[in-house]
């Protein structure tokens, strides 16, 4: 499934193309970040883990699931609290416990 | 890390030549696990990882897990845990290899725990909380990367980015690997005492019905980026393999492709098809109903839609607010997005149940028993050889702890091993051999300039194979003669292998994997020939032999390539019952 990258967003620090385990995010001539392949992605969320800026994305392929339906991470020490608003704009939001220290 | 460009010419490839004690392909989860144990047990020795991507995400893992399938519990015995798994997988499992992995499930796992994965408890606090007979339940979105860090600790080197592409032999022994770094094009040629090998299982071999536009190629249950490239490096040296036949082809949540035991498990949903009809207690009550081996349970939806009684569902509209709550916490966990992919549509699960429906079928040792014959050392038929997870066969139901009780396995005989042995002698005819057979898509690419893109390739293999080797498609579904006619084309695609081009160092990538794919798919047709019978329905079934036959067929169908003549020759081994009772019976 295709991340997007939020190009006033991304600082260009190459965390999402250091994790992404296909490869598949590049930097490009101004440092942005983008998806060589977006049908090869397998929506592990990896890279927007691993983005502090908030920058990448995931998006549901519109042949599966409709627009704009969001998940956000937002990553802290022990837990990740995420952000999950549907198309019609309701949110739901959970507290998922990542280390036990 | 900067990305280099394709070498132009054979002279322009630069080579890193690494000695080392044990060499182990893939730093997944049962590769890591060789890695810790293996420095645990003697820290003199150098252990070297070698992984495609990169160690904190990578495999299975990368978007984490939220049980652990297999945990044997106190009041259960080891005895019990084989029972349930031959009854699993119909009565056909190594019986001496699941014992042995077995006796050491539960170490990694409570390690895991000591390295700061959480697992839930049971209300009163003692045990772990259990989702089914051998689940535990975990909040394992970073468990990858807690084992990368703990694998970091010991000292071993990881080398990230660099795809295995051949053994190096010494004769039939294994010596080592080669392999190519998809970021900075070097060819790298590691010499090893002792190597193991652990790359997972094989996906994309087949088409998935979600592939009907180009954002959703991937939209597969397995981890993709896993292509079989592990069987692949054995088949081409000769080693044996076992049980590929019996694939890995799951009820999936419908469209998404993902996990379904979230829900039917963890939270005891019924499977109900468009009438309602719970249909694993009315329509398969006789095959075990709710406790019916895994190929039914798999198998029960697909043939309600070939019955007309399609769409089916797992019935979620009578959970609890609560509950649902905590099934996509549990999803957050494991595979993040279906939380997006429910809120694509709006979903409210206590109104609309979850669609299922088959996967696309996968090669993978950890669930099914397809994979290297190994022996209870996990000692492959290749001398200096070893293999644990998803790669290893002959122990279906392994899952995360096996995989990585696996990997302690088969960490402890090399450290044995490599103790009487000296580096092998490198071959350097080989190594020429190897780095043209690299980068030659590179190289036509920039001396011819046309030709076979991978991703062509890959969808002619894909559709091949589901069309004519029992896709999803053709609801698992295969026959003799298109079976014959599938390897009629592999052996074409094998053939137009020298077409191939890549533009740059992931292309090459691609290639490789469409290549190792082949060599995959070729050994898992003469399985599915060889086996006249349908033992396993879905997962394997024969039209022309709809019934099971024991007399001829109650026996593992093994086979080896021989890279001298290029046929897979087909052969049987005996099953060897070591627990007592009716194999079939949990
Ligand atoms: C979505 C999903 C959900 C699952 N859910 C559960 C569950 O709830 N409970 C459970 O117990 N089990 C579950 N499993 C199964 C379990 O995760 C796997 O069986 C197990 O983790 C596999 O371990 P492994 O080490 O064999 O493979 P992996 O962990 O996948 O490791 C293979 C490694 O090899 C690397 N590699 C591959 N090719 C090459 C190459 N050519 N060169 C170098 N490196 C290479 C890969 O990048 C990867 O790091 C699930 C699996 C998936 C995919
Ligand atoms: S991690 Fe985020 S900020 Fe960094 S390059 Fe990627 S998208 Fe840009
Ligand atoms: S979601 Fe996973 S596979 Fe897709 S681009 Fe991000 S890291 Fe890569």
């Amino acid at each position: 499934m295709p991340p997007v990258v939020y190009q006033d967003k991304c600082k260009g620090c190459g965390k999402c193309e250091e994790i992404c385990p296909g490869d598949l995010m590049e930097l490009d001539e101004n440092k942005k970040a983008f998806c060589r392949a977006k049908r090869d992605c397998w929506d592990c969320m990896a890279c927007v883990k691993a983005c502090q800026f908030e920058a990448i994305e995931t998006r549901i392929p519109y042949q599966l699931g409709y627009y704009p339906a969001r998940l956000i991470p937002k990553m802290k020490e022990k837990e990740i609290e995420w952000t999950c608003i549907d198309i019609n704009g309701k949110v739901d939001k959970f507290l998922v416990k990542t280390h036990n220290k | 890390m900067s990305r280099a460009n394709l070498p132009q010419s054979f002279d322009k490839i630069d080579e890193v030549r690494i000695d080392t004690d044990i060499l182990i392909i893939g730093a997944g989860n049962a590769g890591c696990f060789a890695a810790i144990e293996a420095k645990r047990l003697n820290p003199h020795l150098k252990v070297t990882l070698m992984e495609k991507a990169h160690i904190d995400r990578s495999g299975c893992l990368a978007g984490g897990m939220d049980a652990i399938n297999t945990y044997i519990k106190k009041d259960r015995t080891i005895e019990d845990f084989v029972r349930w798994s031959r009854s699993q997988a119909g009565g056909l499992i190594r019986e001496d290899l699941t014992i042995s992995m077995a006796e050491v499930l539960n170490k990694p796992i409570e390690e895991w725990e000591e390295w700061g994965m959480p697992i839930k408890y049971e209300e009163d606090g003692e045990e772990y909380k259990t989702r089914g007979k051998w689940d535990i339940t975990i909040s394992g979105s970073e468990m990858k990367v807690i084992l990368a860090e703990k694998t970091r600790q010991t000292g071993c080197e990881i080398i990230n980015r660099v795809v295995a592409t051949n053994y190096l032999m010494e004769g039939n022994k294994v010596i080592g690997a080669i392999g190519f770094g998809v970021r900075d094009g070097k060819v790298y040629i590691i010499r090893a005492k002792a190597t193991i090998i652990a790359t997972g299982g094989a996906a994309g071999l087949y088409k998935p019905y979600q592939n009907d536009g180009n954002d959703s190629h991937h939209q597969l249950w397995y981890a993709p980026f896993n292509v079989g490239t592990g069987f692949a490096i054995g088949i081409r040296q000769g080693a044996e393999m076992t049980t590929f036949e019996m694939r890995w082809c799951a009820t999936r949540t419908k469209d998404f492709n993902g996990p379904i035991d979230t829900i039917s498990v963890g939270y005891k949903t019924p499977m109900i098809n468009c009438k309602g009809e719970q249909i694993l207690k009315t329509r398969y009550a006789h095959l075990g109903g709710d406790a019916a081996p895994r190929y039914i349970r798999a198998n029960a939806p697909m043939d309600e839609w070939r019955e007309g009684r399609g769409p089916c569902y797992v019935d979620t509209t009578h959970m609890t607010p609560d509950q649902i709550h905590d099934m996509k916490y549990d999803y957050l966990n494991e595979r993040p997005s279906y939380v997006l992919f429910l809120a694509s549509r709006a979903q409210d699960l206590s109104k609309e149940p979850i669609e299922i429906y088959g996967s696309d079928p996968y090669i993978v040792g950890g669930h099914t028993a397809s994979g290297y014959w190994v022996d209870v050392k996990r000692a492959t038929t290749l001398p200096g050889l070893y293999a644990c997870g998803d790669v290893a066969g002959g122990t279906p139901n392994k899952f995360v702890g096996g995989c990585a009780a696996e990997g302690l396995l088969s960490a402890r005989a090399a450290v044995d091993y490599v103790a009487s042995v000296e580096q092998g002698i490198i071959n350097e005819e080989q190594i020429s051999q190897e780095k043209d057979r690299i980068f030659a898509p590179g190289f036509r690419h920039s001396v011819v300039g046309d030709g076979v893109k991978p991703r062509e390739m890959e969808e002619r293999l894909q559709r091949l194979m589901d069309e004519y080797a029992g896709g999803v498609h053709q609801f698992f579904r295969m026959n003799k003669e298109g079976l014959e006619y599938a390897l009629r084309n592999l052996k074409i695609l094998k053939d137009q292998v020298k077409y191939l081009i890549a533009t740059d160092l992931h292309e090459l990538m691609d290639a490789h994997e469409v290549i190792d794919r082949l060599d995959v798919a070729q050994v898992l047709v003469h399985h599915l020939m060889y086996r006249e019978e349908t033992r396993w329905a879905g997962w394997q079934t024969r039209a022309d032999f709809p019934e099971k036959n024991d007399q001829k067929f109650d026996c593992f169908v093994n086979s080896r390539y021989n890279p001298e003549t290029g046929d897979v020759e087909m052969f049987t081994r005996p099953y060897e019952q070591i627990i007592s009772g009716d194999r079939l019976k949990a």
